[in-house]
């Protein structure tokens, strides 16, 4: 058990109390009007809210609720965005110039403005959340995947199955897709990390998960109007938020030097 | 150069279809939504004639095109002023913000760059990095009021929020800022790192110049074609940016503009902001793109 991995063990810390937080009921909605604001005392690790809710049990359905969303938001777009990627450079022409022109506009709209935009149409709550992170999230598996596989389609290996007459499917899956893996874990890392903040940014903006349930975004937004008599708030908050980026962005290092990935 | 920019147009064509497909994204009936319940059908009627709602999508986005060519970005259903003139209102102080936060990320992230190059593998290179690292791991909305807490409500020596001091632009700006210096932090160092194990580096030491003159002037100077690429691209996070920071510290810019325009369900004037946006956004990239070809000789010569 090394500080070398501090990463995994962070991030496994936070995907453990996720798991634990949705088995066991803590009551994250909890009032306690006598206690509102209250710092933190025996029994009581991280202190209460403006509304006398206790903070830690918010903070681990925050995470369940963040946690939930990039593993739902990354499953989705991975899938769609490396199936669209291996058919544009697989079979190139028309195919290829029309789905990188799409591709093209997508990445056109900055950060999560679009991701934003589309959440505000779409109206709060999960679902929404998830689909207008979705709508914006596959385009850098698409153009990963495009690249490798234009790339791979040169490889003798590929060659040698095309001309033994391997079905396309075939050559995508069991010749293609496993040299994939690599590349496409660490992007999906990444994304992970970006994820995490697009979620928390939503909910910031009240786009996300509505009151009373807890999100780390609309926690950081009430501990911010409190934060000069209550500092305690925004900063459980805001710390969680961060170890959790910094240990997914650290991992991605890690991998991409364990890989020996590039660019 | 004729190329790249008869290529913006299609993005640029997309673009447009996409924030027009917005409006139709919502659930429901837009205009229930955006009048509420409680709106006479008269009202109702109205509103749908005006954004043209009664009529077939391709019609709609005919006439959205249309407008858009002519400058005409519809008016807000919440103030009824037209878009264009809201936006011109805002966009000076988004300018403001975006360019200060651009400069304080060149002043921190290309000096700190250099020196963990100049530095590999020791102390200031590994200060950098840990720098970069948590920088990069906090959010718009957790830099800003950390920075409000320290610098404005503990220290006191700039204001919380607000436009009215000349100073005020300084801790959005900040906010905006550290996060790109610390990207490019991390691309000066590489950049650097790769530039100075090249030959024309060991001529410039051999010929006896100072080595302020190898690292500025020799080895900068290559290197900082990468970096401008870098910091193109992530104009965009910057312009993203805005919408949280402008909203954390009451700046009145387009980001705000936009979250109040969804707060309001004002969907016009999102669709308008959304779009100017990512114009802006395209029209930075491409200009990134040509000042690349004009400052690099081996580009320019290549193409």
């Amino acid at each position: 058990m090394s500080l070398k991995y501090w990463s995994v063990w962070v991030l496994a810390l936070w995907v453990l109390a996720a798991i634990v937080a949705s088995l066991v009921d803590f009551q994250p909605n909890q009032i306690h009007l006598d206690l509102i604001l209250a710092k933190h005392s025996f029994g009581h690790l991280l202190g209460f809210d403006d509304l006398g809710r206790e903070i830690l049990p918010r903070l681990l359905a925050g995470a369940q609720v963040s946690l939930l969303v990039v593993a739902l938001v990354t499953i989705i777009t991975a899938s769609v965005g490396i199936m669209l990627g291996m058919v544009s450079g697989y079979y190139g022409g028309w195919v290829d110039r029309t789905l990188m022109q799409i591709t093209d506009v997508f990445l056109a709209f900055p950060g999560i403005l679009l991701a934003i935009a589309f959440a505000a149409v779409l109206g709060a709550g999960l679902s929404n959340l998830i689909l207008a992170l979705c709508i914006t999230s596959w385009v850098s598996y698409a153009r990963l995947t495009r690249a490798q596989v234009l790339s791979l389609r040169q490889r003798q290996h590929v060659m040698a199955a095309e001309s033994l007459g391997a079905s396309t499917l075939r050559i995508m899956l069991k010749h293609m897709l496993p040299l994939l893996a690599a590349p496409l874990m660490v992007e999906a890392t990444y994304s992970m990390a970006g994820l995490v903040i697009a979620e928390a940014s939503l909910s910031f903006l009240g786009l996300g998960i509505q009151a009373p349930n807890a999100s780390w975004g609309a926690m950081l937004r009430d501990g911010v109007r409190y934060m000069l008599i209550a500092p305690h708030y925004v900063l459980a908050v805001g710390l969680s938020l961060m170890t959790l980026v910094l240990a997914v962005n650290v991992l991605g290092d890690r991998l991409r030097d364990y890989l020996d990935i590039h660019g | 150069m004729m190329m790249r920019l008869l290529g913006v147009v299609p993005v640029v064509l997309g673009v447009v279809l996409l924030t027009f497909l917005l409006v139709h994204a919502v659930p429901g009936d837009p205009v229930e939504v955006m009048l509420g319940e409680s709106a006479s059908s008269a009202d109702r009627m109205q509103l749908r004639a005006d954004l043209g709602l009664d009529q077939p999508i391709y019609v709609q986005f005919g006439v959205y095109l249309n407008k858009l060519a002519h400058g005409d970005l519809g008016v807000s259903i919440h103030s009824k002023k037209p878009i264009v003139d809201l936006l011109a209102e805002r966009l000076p102080a988004t300018a403001k913000l975006a360019l200060l936060a651009l400069s304080f990320a060149i002043l921190i992230g290309l000096p700190l760059g250099i020196v963990a190059a100049l530095k590999v593998s020791q102390w200031p290179d590994k200060l950098a990095n840990l720098l970069s690292l948590s920088i990069s791991a906090m959010p718009h909305f957790w830099m800003g009021p950390m920075l409000m807490m320290i610098f404005a409500l503990w220290l006191g020596l700039l204001p919380v929020s607000g436009m009215e001091s000349g100073t005020a632009v300084i801790l959005p700006a900040l906010t905006l800022g550290f996060g790109l210096a610390a990207i490019l932090t991390r691309m000066t160092r590489a950049s650097m790192l790769e530039v100075l194990h090249e030959d024309f580096i060991r001529t410039a030491r051999a010929k006896g110049l100072t080595e302020r003159a190898v690292i500025l002037r020799h080895a900068l100077r290559a290197a900082l074609l990468p970096i401008v690429t870098v910091l193109g691209l992530q104009m965009g996070s910057l312009l993203a940016g805005t919408v949280i920071t402008e909203t954390v510290f009451s700046w009145d810019g387009i980001g705000r503009l936009l979250v109040e325009s969804i707060e309001k369900r004002d969907y016009p004037v999102t669709q308008a902001c959304v779009l100017v946006v990512a114009l802006i956004y395209v029209m930075v990239n491409l200009a990134t793109d040509i000042i690349y070809t004009k400052i690099d000789p081996r580009v320019r010569f290549a193409s």
